[in-house]
């Protein structure tokens, strides 16, 4: 065993991406793959797990064009997918606004905004597919927001130059994943979609190398089941839950990725998870998650903490010249609106510096005072009303008297399954959409972009890139008592049998919560050689231990919320292992991915294109994982600094 | 802070279930209500006792899945606000406070605190939507909508679907929730070639899936998380009159 | 496990309280039978009501008013012939109005089979309607019976004089008979409620109205339903304290 925790396999490629000039790769490849014939897409099974913006477009668009499609989520209403909770907005090349936008601007601001650790070709036909995404919700009648005249409201979102994100209030993902939604159901009504809710995908069957079904355990009876398919479409989101808090659903989970990696899946990227700096600190040690206070808020409120640390006075007392408004200090050009990565880890330089405000010194202040005195309280309200209210109710606190107290805290993970041009993981038959994947965002996402992304594979690329696989098919039937199938349930029984048995004396939360702080402290906001070492000696000792003593009480044939729990807390260490991994071999900073060796004398993140400018795909090795690479080429962006000030 | 709470326990479906009490101490109030019933669970499992079933996710008011009726309102005593952001800075020291399920006839109890409101899902199955496959959509400014129109759509659409409406309805109906989204859709351009349809199929699901029949009473509204008004309902029985005539 | 559609649903099977119904079976329909005959009954109880103020015209005027609606269009149409008509049209609505209501409040009934633990405070816009429409309801109903008994047919009335509408009133309230009296003013507070929700109810229910015109219906309901008690009421406490004999 290395000193590195891994090995080093042989590289792999994209073969599916097409080359030629770039606007052109997406017509080309919908060109050379292959179609399905009407009458044949009745014959052919697809199973879509998860119903979020990637999930519920792909398996509503699917069933329109005829393929039979099972889908499954695990909350009670496919509605409820973690989709709901998009706050801010989606980006479109619409230049509607006439400011200069255009499909390469946005095609370029994202690879730049992703730190150049994404492919070219993926993210310039994401900014293509775009604007048929607007066209789209807009035909479903999701009532995005508009002006007098009638056309649709755009705003600048996470200090993008040009203003091409749309929203709807501060509840966009709502809106889009309800027109989603509605699309899904009235498949379901039309018979072409079986949608499965309160159902947990426990396994991937793979059936002579193929992606050929999963088994699934009901919630609700806890009857364990396969489901036998053509091809498994996996839109499972993301897994930032390993941090236990973050501003994810609880229910969030990387599970069925997990097992799909586990049976041979690579995994790419693992270790760049994307920090948002706008969240209401944790008030104590009862917290079971943190909420995200949209990033508009830092158009208007000006970033703050006290000069000198233990600084015990009320906010309002603290005169100006006692105040440190380290953004616009740090970075006069960009000011509070620097991006996401740079905003959260200058928070925490300044209350590891012991300057940080509110409970346990976790937090720093978002001022309004001048917002309010230059706009006046009711302009103030009218734009952030619904946030003011939110933070009141969660804190107490009102923030027209009091500034807000926020600090960063995990939001979005890009890291995700590998998957090529096509969407297509690895084993053949499987597919990978959504946050669950790793494609688009490189090392950092850009503020509403990833709703762009979910619908954008959903909607219009699955769809279209599945076909060429499905062409193949129908494929052999599989019984029941194919030994693929016996292998797999037999899988999910014993793990369930085993957590039930353990009887141990620990809760699962308990063990949830210490694989969070160890995940936030070491591979959280910055990263070290020597944190991560440490890290992974502890999640490994944890793990031992959770093996040991985990108590889950009730049984299998019921709703039994400990056993779901225990079995999502049981990957999600394997997890944190390889995301430790993934960031101790990365020696470089790059976007969310902040090495404390490697850095300016400014103390801004610093890229080693020479020797990192590659997709790092791991395949499961257990307590060693194989590290294959992707090398990523830049035609069009040609890599820089990024610089903010 | 000190409590005692009054909790629904069911072990499933088919079995009686009852009120069963529980003391709960050294509570922040700075915890949210389901924080607080986390903590319940922590202590009953460590003591080997079967955890309280509620559903959750989001925990920031915006996935509708947490649906408790705290002292007999649905979503508890605080306005315009989940189960979920609810904080126990609302209660005082000392307080007995009820904790049950959703009760109407139409979202049986699962387990505990959960109920089964997949009649919801069907009652959009049964025409709460436009048909738009995808790809046929035209230029989204091709049809412009008056600002108004655009923010009445949105105040409806903002439903999470949680059920508190029926929760809180005597009759146990499900007038409010079909209603926001006869009227978002309704109040679109787009939502109008399927708008008599639509409202018919809706409501025939809703009575079937055995929701009660809307006495006007307007307890859902009040309940109601979203602040989802009445006016809704006010359309719905204008879109159905019309609807009804023209189908006769 | 079938790979066949639709199979795997059956894990699960979907729980329906019946098929669904055509429209104007489905609660909506019913409540617009119930709107509709509910409004032609207070449209019965204001002309009822100005009817019995004649009474204080004295008999000659108030007998010759209910003669006057006896020999409506003689001789051109036969004796009784208007009130027939209202009657029977009367008897339609008052069928209409109770089948309909009986239905839903069964439906809603069965829509809430399990009660809450803990008393609920009702918060809405019309609080407590259930409670005061269905006892109210079935107060009004007694109420008629014996009304019609009392004033219409005279079986438990001392005057049996049919052509004597005012004689009959002024024995039925006669301070002696005051249990009568009370019944008659319990009944009448009773309707107010029932019409105080009934009358914006049914506008609700057939004509949608926006939220500013709805708060102004709930408050024009109101003020009828005062009205209408008010008027009716008038009558036996005038008789009762001797201000008619
Ligand atoms: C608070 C918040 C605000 C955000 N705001 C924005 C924004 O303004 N703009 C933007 O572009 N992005 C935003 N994002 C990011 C964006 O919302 C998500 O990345 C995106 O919605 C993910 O969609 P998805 O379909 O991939 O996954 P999800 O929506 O998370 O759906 C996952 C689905 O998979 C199902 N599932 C998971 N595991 C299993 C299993 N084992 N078995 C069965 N089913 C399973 C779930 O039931 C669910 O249906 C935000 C994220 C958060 C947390
Ligand atoms: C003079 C007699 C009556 C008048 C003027 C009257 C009027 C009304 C009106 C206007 C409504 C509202 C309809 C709606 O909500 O759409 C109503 C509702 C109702 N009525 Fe009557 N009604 C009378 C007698 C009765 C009787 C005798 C019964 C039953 C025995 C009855 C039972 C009901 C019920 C159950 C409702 C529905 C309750 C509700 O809508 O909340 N009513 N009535
Ligand atoms: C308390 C005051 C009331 C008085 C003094 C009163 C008086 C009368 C009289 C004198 C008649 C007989 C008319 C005739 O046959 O010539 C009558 C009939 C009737 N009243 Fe009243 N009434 C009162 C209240 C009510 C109320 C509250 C209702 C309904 C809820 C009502 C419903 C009727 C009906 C249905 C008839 C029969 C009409 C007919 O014969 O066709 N009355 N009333
Ligand atoms: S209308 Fe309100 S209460 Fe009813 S489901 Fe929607 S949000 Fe919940
Ligand atoms: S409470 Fe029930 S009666 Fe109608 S107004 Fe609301 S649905
Ligand atoms: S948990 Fe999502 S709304 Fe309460």
């Amino acid at each position: 065993m290395s000193m590195d925790f891994y090995r080093e396999g042989e590289a792999i490629a994209d073969t599916k991406a097409p080359s030629g000039p770039i606007s052109e790769r997406w017509e080309q490849r919908r060109f050379s793959g292959r179609l399905v014939n009407p009458a044949n897409r009745r014959k052919l099974r697809v199973i879509v797990v998860g119903t979020g913006l990637a999930g519920a477009s792909a398996a509503a668009t699917l069933g329109e064009l005829g393929y039979r499609v099972a889908n499954y989520c695990f909350q009670d209403s496919a509605r409820r997918a973690h989709s709901i909770a998009a706050q801010g907005g989606i980006n479109a090349a619409k230049n509607y606004r006439n400011d200069g936008d255009s499909v390469h601007r946005l095609f370029y601001d994202t690879v730049k905004g992703g730190d150049f650790r994404s492919r070219e070709s993926n993210v310039h036909r994401l900014a293509e597919v775009s604007t048929e995404i607007i066209d789209q919700c807009v035909a479903q009648g999701v009532p995005f927001a508009r002006e007098y005249g009638g056309l649709l409201d755009n705003r600048s979102f996470g200090g993008a130059q040009v203003s091409r994100t749309f929203y709807a209030r501060g509840q966009t993902g709502q809106q889009l994943l309800l027109g989603a939604y509605q699309a899904l159901q009235r498949q379901v009504a039309a018979g072409t979609v079986d949608l499965h809710t309160r159902h947990e995908m426990l396994e991937l069957i793979i059936a002579d190398g193929k992606a050929r079904g999963i088994v699934v355990r009901d919630l609700v009876t806890g009857e364990v089941s396969t489901e036998i398919a053509d091809a498994v479409v996996l839109a499972t989101g993301g897994y930032g839950n390993v941090f236990f808090l973050s501003t994810n659903a609880k229910g969030c989970n990387v599970t069925a990725s997990w097992r799909a990696h586990r049976k041979g899946a690579y995994f790419a990227n693992p270790c760049y998870t994307q920090i948002h700096p706008t969240c209401i600190p944790q008030s104590g040690e009862h917290q079971s998650k943190l909420t995200l206070m949209s990033e508009s808020l830092r158009n208007d409120g000006r970033v703050w903490v006290p000069k000198v640390g233990g600084d015990e006075r009320a906010p309002a007392d603290i005169p100006e010249d006692e105040r440190d408004y380290y953004l616009e200090r740090r970075y006069p050009a960009f000011g509070n609106l620097v991006p996401r990565d740079i905003a959260s880890r200058a928070a925490k330089v300044v209350c590891d510096e012991g300057r940080g405000v509110g409970p346990g010194g976790l937090g720093v202040y978002l001022d309004f005072a001048d917002a309010i005195g230059r706009l006046g309280k009711d302009a103030v309200q009218a734009k952030y009303g619904n946030l003011f209210d939110m933070y009141e109710r969660i804190t107490g606190e009102n923030p027209y008297e009091r500034p807000m107290r926020i600090y960063p805290a995990v939001h979005y993970t890009m890291g995700g399954l590998w998957v090529d041009y096509d969407l297509s993981s690895n084993i053949p038959g499987l597919f990978v959409t959504g946050e669950a994947n790793f494609s688009d965002h490189g090392a950092n996402r850009l503020g509403a972009s990833a709703l762009m992304q979910g619908l954008s594979d959903g909607y219009f690329v699955l769809p279209n890139t599945i076909s060429d696989y499905l062409a193949d098919g129908p494929f052999e039937k599989l019984d029941e008592d194919h030994e693929a199938v016996v292998a797999a349930r037999k899988e999910v029984d014993d793990r369930v049998e085993f957590f039930l048995r353990n009887n141990g004396d620990r809760t699962v939360d308990s063990f949830h919560r210490e694989l969070g702080k160890i995940m936030w402290e070491y591979c959280g906001m910055e990263r070290s050689d020597e944190g991560l070492r440490k890290a992974i000696g502890l999640i490994r000792d944890l793990k031992a231990e959770f093996y040991k003593r985990v108590k889950v009480t009730g049984h299998a044939e019921q709703l039994n919320q400990e056993l779901e729990k225990a079995g999502r807390v049981a990957d999600f260490f394997e997890l944190g292992e390889l995301m430790c991994i993934d960031a101790l071999h990365r020696t470089e900073s790059c976007g969310g991915h902040f090495r404390a060796e490697s850095q300016t004398e400014e103390g801004e993140a610093k890229r080693d294109d020479e020797h990192f400018s590659y997709v790092a795909a791991w395949e499961f090795g257990g307590e060693e994982p194989v590290l294959h690479k992707e090398a990523l080429e830049f035609e069009y962006v040609k890599p820089t600094q990024r610089s903010y000030k | 802070m000190k409590l005692s709470l009054r909790i629904w326990r069911q072990p499933d479906a088919d079995t009686k279930g009852r009120m069963v009490s529980y003391e709960i101490d050294e509570i922040s109030e700075d915890a949210s209500f389901l924080e607080m019933l986390d903590m319940l669970n922590e202590r009953l499992i460590s003591d080997g006792a079967d955890p309280v079933a509620f559903d959750h996710d989001c925990r920031e008011g915006i996935c509708g899945a947490c649906s408790l009726v705290i002292d007999g309102q649905a979503h508890g005593p605080q306005a315009a606000t989940t189960t979920c952001q609810l904080h126990m800075r609302k209660f005082k020291d000392g307080d007995t406070i009820d904790v049950e399920p959703w009760r109407a006839g139409a979202f049986p109890v699962v387990k505990d605190l959960v109920v089964d409101r997949s009649a919801f899902d069907r009652i959009i199955q049964a025409g709460g939507y436009i048909s738009a496959p995808t790809g046929t959509a035209p230029d989204a400014h091709a049809v412009p909508i008056p600002k108004q129109d655009a923010d009445a759509a949105f105040s409806a659409a903002a439903c999470i679907g949680c059920g508190a409406c029926v929760a809180a309805c005597p009759n146990g109906s499900g007038m409010l929730f079909m209603a926001a989204k006869v009227a978002h859709l309704g109040l679109t351009p787009q939502g109008q070639p399927e708008r008599h349809t639509r409202v018919l199929g809706m409501v025939a699901e809703h009575d079937a899936s055995g929701f009660g029949g809307c006495t006007n009473t307007g307890e859902c509204s009040a309940a109601c998380p979203k602040e989802i008004g009445l006016d809704v309902i006010g359309q719905l029985n204008r879109d159905f009159r019309r609807a009804a005539v023209r189908a006769a | 496990m079938s790979t066949d559609l639709r199979k795997r649903t059956d894990a699960r099977p979907v729980k329906r309280a019946h098929t669904p119904l055509p429209p104007w079976r489905s609660n909506i329909g019913l409540k617009i039978v119930m709107a509709v005959s509910g409004i032609l009954l207070v449209l019965f109880l204001i002309a009822h009501m100005a009817g019995n103020l004649h009474i204080f015209e004295g008999r000659e005027e108030m007998n010759a008013y209910a003669a006057g609606l006896r020999d409506f269009g003689a001789p051109l149409l036969p004796h009784e012939s208007l009130l027939w008509v209202m009657r029977i049209g009367l008897l339609a609505a008052i069928g209409a109005h109770i089948a309909s209501s009986i239905i839903v409040t069964h439906r809603s009934i069965h829509a809430r089979p399990v009660r809450y633990a803990s008393k609920k405070p009702a918060k809405g816009e019309s609080r407590h309607a259930v409670a005061t429409m269905r006892w109210g309801a079935v107060v009004v109903f007694f109420f008629v019976i014996w009304h019609l008994l009392d004033l219409t047919w005279r079986t438990v009335n001392p005057v049996k004089d049919i052509h004597d509408a005012y004689g009959a009133v002024v024995a039925t309230f006669d301070p002696e008979r005051w249990p009568v009296t009370v019944f008659y003013l319990l009944a009448l507070v009773a309707l107010g409620f029932h019409l105080r929700h009934g009358i914006w109810s049914a506008v609700q229910t057939i004509a949608g109205p926006s939220t500013k015109w709805r708060k102004r219906t709930q408050a024009i309901a109101l003020a009828v339903a005062v009205l209408i008690v008010a008027g009716f009421a008038i009558v036996p406490l005038a008789v009762t304290f001797g201000l008619v004999s």
